[in-house]
């Protein structure tokens, strides 16, 4: 048994009893869907159809319908690619890496930072496959399958092939890991059903849970060893996504910082992102007592010191770039920061270096509306991070004579929005069908840490 | 169990134990199996396998329906003609007065390429943009099927019997007007078909050469164009004359400046040219010494020049203004030294300025040296004057009956807004044009001339050297070949074949002694597509004998030394040039070599000039001006163009058609009414201009825009000739890296293990002093390897397709550089181009990196690299990535956005939108898909073809023989393919490959370099350091 002080403040306010979670949590799935909920998800769904169009234009016309060009071959594809992978980070991080840390705070948090995580990788995963000039085949000849045309294989050597590895073995992991936590909450509506057809769906989610003393003692053995294999690959995804750009030869991309630089942004960008959304869902749901200030508190100090790390990283590059003397490299950044694009440059820097380090004062980091609007920040630059990165170095590399500007197309708009309603859709009926919160680990939480208890 | 003795017999063979059981009971198995195939005893149990196997295979086979669909074999195949084996003819190119001795590639009866004749001392084996571009022309779904009367489709018989009708009746002035006809043979026609009419030939050229005609025949009693030879020239000087772009015969003159600017450890020397001129075009851009002048200061440069020269060579005089330029003083310095072998050539229309360009030529000994009366151009004998009395006569109805031979003066002709108006009054109208265009359109005939590709014909395009042409193809359509119709019209055989063969016979054939026999002779003629007449007596240069003071104040009363207010300068551009073959994609497409321009012309102006008319340019986002001159206006964008002359403008002709077919029609505005006429000839230099900014936001599309090199040494490395002769590697940037063992060479470091080449290794050298820019070898790649064509907004996009680029880069602006403070500002000031740049052009294709960084990326292993250095694209397996064009240092791989083929959306893509344009497709390359990369190949599908043509003769692959489009038409031969593991090759020898101690080979030249050396992706490409002709003091 954990044991704690008394010292520490409490992590579950308001006096709730082990019954107050199940009432709380379990009333959102068993309730009827509020106004509120269903106006949002008709926008999602608007917003999904929207970018449906785009997507399909692209896939029917081909990628010309994006902004991209002989110069430039990535520019809003991979940018949103990185950066949904980025926001994808968070949620494993917080529920398998702090599971190990034994940090409890995350058990209020997690449920809904792994959903976020696992919607956010769909999302990016849409990239990967809609770049393509012939997704049709490239979705599966990427994989290394036995195929027909003879003795062709995949190429080993280049990343984007270690991109797949990465991101479908994060994903699954990912999904086991929260779905398996889901199965004791399942049970949980499934014993409190009362109409037939909830019944039978969540009990056969549930996987026919029975709430034995064994089965929780291998729930959390499961639980425990998939939170060790989840935490070498919230450190490996982004590692590799960097490679893509680390292991090149155009200036600003051939960096050897980039693996712990993209993995710091990427938890930046993933905190944020789940400070957003559960600044939003403990509003409307009314999960003040579960998600309480000193859980935004310490997110925004994760969001400090990753903030910072991608700030050191940002000036490294730069004197990096000078102590090589080399030209093209001199130049690369020299041109992010005042060339055609030095807006997105300063727009990173902004949003990325300077807004986090509000939360310094702890006014700022304990203020909802400060929390919430800095983190939409964080994000924008973190958005912005990965467009500096993919179109400024390309846009002007080695010859000058290739040297071109990059617009984006409406379709270029449609695509991101096309994730955009994906996203939120998925979000939107997770917290009306799922239980938002791990009521089983927060009813183990309520004895130790509950402020009735400490009181 | 108690020992028994007793024995059980396995049957009665046993107990007999007869010697055959004996013998089976050895084996494992007694009893006879037929395991082991006994050939003797007919079919056994494997081959009965085998023929179910075939059975149940062929019959499940049979079952699949194969998808042929029209391929019929040739009933009575051809004897010549195998399915994939190309056949080549020699031929002529002749558009307008523009001429090439040309070799065709035939596919299954289908023409696909067009490539120089290296046999052709007029034409010299290179090609132009024009000519390679010629070929996609002849498959133009704009050209008339059928011959019209009076605006509806026809048939010969009532073209013939209403033209004999009506020219028999027609009681008046019959005037056949045409370019410059310099076919033997077709004159011939003509003069038989104005004999019988008693018609007279009016001949204009599109750009006049009327001055200097007009001036040779007062200073040498000829009216002809002399034949030059810029290969024995050491001091050059043009004066406007565009000889490097489009000027006279420009294919040979690039060869022969090549000649000149070669350099190697044998040849240290080479020419130097100095330019006067406006616009800033390939020659200036090609010059030692550019000088920007107005047009009106022009002919009192010309005159000083002749001064200065004068007072070397102890001749009077002449009474000029005198104009202060240094550079004028330092060329007569140089002139006076090279003597001979000096040559000043000017564009200027006005017979005075020519006449006293005649006159430097003859005080420095130039005629029989760099230039040849003995054997004179034909292709420009354009008659300005009469031709604009044609009009006004065709105006005041003097003139009853025209017929257009191949030309179009109601596009192409200053007076031809007149010539269209009057046109309709006129009793008798014909043309021969090919298709509807501006003067076709509104007259009563059109009886549709073939494509040279389809005819046969003969060409005199200079004095005793002729060439033939021959049909590759079977007419398209119900055309008839022209000559034909004259001599129909004239009552004669209208076997045009016969014709020439006949006058051949006659002209030719009776005055030579080397073949004996007619048939003999023709088919050399033939196959060689060229013939020089054998001249005994070498002619004298005639005299010069100009009056030179006349001239000079002809040029004192037009020129003046400090011109005020804005001048334009008309000129034809090296792809679209004078706008004959405007509805051909490629050339519309073909960015401009010093403005990377396309699908449009624009006035080129001069950033302190744009200033002032208050532009205000952005990423290929600029205003449109309206120009007007002499009452004409036209509104045109306006483009900023460094080098152009204070206070002049620049417009391309050749754009602004309106009837040349879906392509052209509407692109860009027609400058050819601007030209003026007022003193008696074509006057491409107009003063009085005014400019004035529209507003009106307007794009142009350019395939480069960034100006400057920003001053990398690792992508032009160039120097000066006399730090060259000191120090052959001046100019080289030689990248060092540092490793724990000191400085180390890129190429001794490395990650790769390298491939092995056992057979051949591709390479490539080219000589960025040879390359003059002139495109022709962007067009024979597009040709080759079936490059769709874009259109206007995806090039704005940055999309075009070129797998073959020509970088054009401008100096920087050195005083802005050095006073800029900081790399910021550095950065910045390095970008602005000088006032009056040097230039270099620098072709870039795939550089085929032995180290690609495009291969390891690939993540399906869809381009990858050759046993004989390639770097290999396959499209079928590519997915589309892109990943490999981000890693490519050179950004020269391109990536299919749409599906260009088959989609009414890029109907301008001709070659792949519709039946008749699929004809000129290569189809030894495949047309790629939507969503694949492509990139050059080194012509992949040429090497093949040459190592199996060498296999079959059961021989190795000989130098020369196989080469890559461009290099095959590169006129100046600044790119050179070949085997770099055939130590004879030309590459190798340029290269001077040598062993080191440890084997590797090492390239000795110490001018070749890679460019982005130092990344070490190892291309198989090298480049040669730029060298200019400049003093050391102005490096």
């Amino acid at each position: 048994m954990h044991a704690e002080s008394i010292l520490r403040k409490p992590l579950v306010t308001g006096g709730k009893t082990v019954h107050d979670v199940s009432e709380d949590i379990c009333k959102r799935v068993e309730d009827a869907p509020p106004m509120s909920w269903l106006l949002a998800i008709a926008v999602s769904l608007g917003v999904f159809t929207i970018g449906a169009y785009a997507v399909w234009r692209t896939l029917w016309d081909g990628i010309g319908m994006w902004g991209l060009n002989k110069t430039v071959g990535w520019a809003w594809d991979i940018t949103n690619f990185v950066w949904w992978v980025g926001i994808g980070h968070a949620g494993t991080l917080i529920s398998a890496i702090l599971l190990l840390f034994r940090q409890r705070w995350r058990m209020s948090i997690n449920r809904a930072a792994e959903a976020m995580t696992i919607f956010a990788v769909i999302c990016a995963a849409m990239f990967p496959v809609l770049h393509m000039g012939r997704p049709w085949l490239g979705f599966y000849w990427a994989l290394p399958l036995p195929n027909t045309f003879g003795s062709l294989w995949v190429n080993f050597n280049s990343p984007l092939l270690w991109d797949v590895f990465a991101i479908s073995t994060y994903f699954s992991v990912s999904l086991v890991f929260w779905y398996i936590g889901l199965i004791p909450d399942f049970a949980t509506i499934r014993d409190r059903a009362t109409n037939k057809v909830s019944k039978a769906i969540y009990g056969a989610l549930s996987f026919g849970w029975d709430g034995a003393a064994k089965t929780w003692s291998r729930y959390e053995t499961v639980a425990l060893v998939l939170a060790g294999l989840a935490t070498p690959l919230v450190l490996s995804v982004h590692t590799i996504v960097s490679f893509d750009f680390a292991t090149s030869v155009i200036p600003g991309w051939h960096t050897t910082i980039f693996p712990p630089y993209f993995v710091a942004g990427a938890i930046f960008s993933g905190f944020a992102m789940v400070l957003t959304l559960l600044l939003i869902t403990r509003k409307v749901y009314k999960l003040e007592d579960y998600i309480t200030i000193q859980h935004i508190e310490l997110m925004n100090i994760v969001i400090i010191i990753t903030g910072s790390i991608v700030g050191v990283a940002y000036i490294t590059e730069l004197f990096i770039a000078w102590y090589s003397g080399v030209e093209a490299e001199q130049y690369a950044f020299l041109n992010r920061v005042s060339g055609p694009y030095w807006w997105a440059y300063w727009s990173m820097m902004t949003c990325n270096v300077i807004s986090p380090q509000l939360f310094w004062v702890k006014k700022i980091r304990t203020n909802l509306t400060a929390t919430f609007i800095i983190t939409i920040i964080v994000n924008i630059g973190m958005w912005f991070e990965r467009f500096v990165i993919i179109v400024t170095s390309l846009h002007r590399d080695y010859l000058p004579s290739s040297w071109a500007m990059f617009y984006p197309s409406w379709a270029d708009v449609g695509v991101y929005l096309f994730t955009f309603g994906l996203f939120f859709t998925a979000y939107l009926l997770f917290s009306k069908f799922f239980p938002v919160i791990n009521m089983a680990e927060v009813k183990s939480i309520i004895k130790s840490t509950g402020e009735k208890i400490k009181a | 169990m108690s020992e028994t003795k007793k024995t059980y017999w396995k049957g009665l063979e046993q107990l007999t134990n007869n010697p055959e059981f004996v013998k089976n009971s050895e084996g494992e198995f007694p009893e006879f199996l037929p395991i082991s195939g006994d050939e003797e005893n007919g079919p056994n149990r494997r081959d009965f396998l085998k023929v179910m196997g075939f059975g149940v295979a062929a019959a499940s086979l049979a079952a699949c329906e194969a998808p042929v669909r029209k391929a019929i074999p040739y009933l009575n195949k051809p004897v010549d003609v195998d399915p994939s084996v190309p056949n080549y003819y020699a031929s002529t190119f002749i558009s307008g007065s523009d001429y090439c001795s040309v070799v065709v590639k035939t596919r299954e009866g289908r023409p696909i390429k067009v490539e120089g004749n290296t046999m052709s001392p007029v034409s010299g084996g290179g090609t132009s943009a024009q000519v390679e571009a010629s070929v996609l022309s002849l498959y133009d779904e704009q050209r008339l099927q059928t011959p019209m009367i009076n605006g509806s489709a026809s048939t010969w018989d009532e073209v013939d019997s209403a033209v004999t009708k009506q020219l028999g009746s027609l009681g008046g002035r019959l005037v056949v007007v045409s370019n410059s006809v310099f076919s033997p043979s077709t004159q011939k026609a003509l003069d038989l078909f104005l004999t019988k009419y008693n018609a007279e030939h009016v001949q204009y050229d599109q750009v006049s050469f009327h001055g200097m005609l007009a001036a040779n025949e007062k200073s040498f009693g000829t009216r002809a164009i002399p034949f030059y030879d810029f290969s024995k020239a050491k001091t050059i000087v043009s004066f406007d004359a565009d000889f490097l772009g489009g000027w006279l015969n420009h294919t040979l003159f690039n060869k022969q400046f090549a000649e000149t600017r070669r350099l190697s450890d044998k040849k240290k020397d080479m020419s130097r040219l100095y330019s006067f001129e406006s616009n800033l075009s390939l020659t200036g851009a090609n010059a030692d010494y550019r000088t920007p002048i107005r047009p009106s200061q022009e002919g009192l440069f010309v005159a000083n020049l002749y001064n200065l020269i004068a007072a070397k060579a102890g001749a009077p005089a002449i009474s000029a203004a005198k104009v202060d330029s240094p550079r004028l003083t330092m060329a007569a310095e140089d002139l006076w030294k090279s003597k001979a072998s000096s040559l000043v050539v000017s564009g200027s229309n006005d017979e005075a300025v020519q006449a006293i360009v005649n006159g430097i030529n003859n005080l420095l000994g130039a005629y029989g040296e760099t230039i040849d009366w003995s054997a004179t151009y034909n292709t420009r004998k354009g008659d300005d004057a009469k031709m604009a009395k044609l009009v006004n006569d065709v105006s005041k109805g003097s003139v009853t009956g025209v017929i257009f031979y191949n030309c179009n003066p109601v596009y192409d002709h200053a007076m031809g807004a007149q010539l269209g108006e009057a046109l309709g009054s006129l009793k008798f109208s014909l043309s021969t044009s090919d298709r509807l265009d501006e003067t076709s359109a509104s007259v009563g005939i059109i009886a549709p001339d073939h494509h040279y590709l389809e005819s046969w014909n003969d060409a005199e395009p200079v004095k005793g050297h002729l060439s033939l042409s021959q049909p590759t193809i079977s007419n398209l359509f119900n055309t008839r070949q022209a000559q034909s119709s004259f001599l129909t019209w004239a009552d004669e055989e209208a076997d045009y074949f016969e014709f020439v063969k006949s006058n051949w016979a006659e002209w030719y054939f009776a005055n030579q002694s080397e073949q004996a026999d007619l048939q003999m002779f023709w088919d050399q003629c033939l196959h060689d597509g060229v013939y020089t007449v054998p001249s005994e007596e070498v002619a004298e240069s005639p005299v010069f004998a100009g009056d030179l003071n006349a001239a000079a104040s002809s040029v004192s009363g037009t020129y003046s030394a400090d011109g005020s207010g804005t001048e334009l300068i008309l000129y034809a551009n090296a792809s679209v040039s004078n706008g004959i073959q405007a509805n051909n994609p490629w050339l519309q497409e073909m960015s401009d070599p010093i403005t990377k321009a396309c699908w449009d012309n624009y006035l080129t102006v001069s950033p302190s000039y744009a200033s002032e008319i208050g532009l205000n340019p952005g990423d290929m986002t600029t205003q449109k001006v309206n120009v007007s001159v002499g009452g004409k206006t036209v509104s045109v964008p306006a483009l900023i163009q460094p080098g152009q002359a204070r206070g002049t403008v620049g417009l391309a002709l050749g754009y602004g058609r309106t009837k040349a077919g879906k392509v052209a029609n509407g692109v860009g505005a027609n400058a050819y009414p601007m030209a003026d006429y007022s003193k008696g000839y074509q006057n491409l230099k107009l003063v009085g201009v005014t400019v004035e900014n529209t507003g009106e936001s307007y794009r142009v599309a350019q395939t480069q825009t960034s100006q400057t090199v920003m001053q990398r040494g690792n992508v032009i490395q160039e120097t000066v000739l006399s730090k060259y002769q000191d120090n052959p590697y001046e100019g080289r940037e030689m990248p060092q890296i540092y490793t724990s063992e000191g400085f180390k060479k890129p190429g001794a470091i490395t990650l790769w293990s390298g491939h092995e080449y056992p057979n051949h290794h591709w390479g490539m050298a080219i000589d960025l002093n040879s390359c003059t820019g002139c495109g022709a070898c962007t067009i024979a790649c597009q040709a080759e390897n079936n490059i769709p064509v874009v259109g206007k907004q995806e090039v704005l996009n940055r999309r075009e397709m070129t797998w073959l680029r020509i970088d054009r880069y401008y100096s920087s602006n050195t005083d802005l550089v050095e006073n800029a403070v900081g790399a910021l500002a550095k950065n910045a000031a390095m970008e602005v181009a000088a006032d009056n740049p040097e230039v270099t052009f620098q072709p870039m294709m795939c550089q085929q990196c032995n180290n690609a960084p495009c291969e390891t990326v690939c993540p399906v292993a869809a381009t990858t690299h050759s046993s004989e250095g390639l770097n290999q694209m396959t499209y079928n397996r590519c997915i589309g990535t892109r990943y490999c064009a981000n890693n490519c240092p050179y950004k020269v791989r391109r990536f299919n956005w749409f599906k260009y083929h088959d989609n009414s959306e890029f109907a301008d893509n001709t070659s792949m939108n519709n039946d008749l344009g699929k004809m000129v497709l290569n189809p030894d390359v495949t047309v790629r898909a939507r969503g694949v990369m492509e990139k050059c190949t080194f012509c992949v599908q040429r090497v093949q073809a040459g190592k199996l043509q060498a296999k079959r003769e059961g021989r190795r692959p000989v130098d020369g023989e196989i080469t890559s489009a461009c290099s095959k038409a590169c006129p100046s031969e600044a790119i050179v393919f070949g085997d770099l593991k055939n130590k004879e090759s030309r590459v190798a020898q340029l290269l001077k490959l040598q062993s080191n101690d440890e084997g590797e080979v090492e390239v000795g030249e110490p001018r070749a370099y890679h460019v982005l050396e130092e990344i070490r992706v190892d291309p198989n490409v090298w480049y040669f350091t730029k060298i200019r002709n400049k003093e050391k003091t102005e490096a």
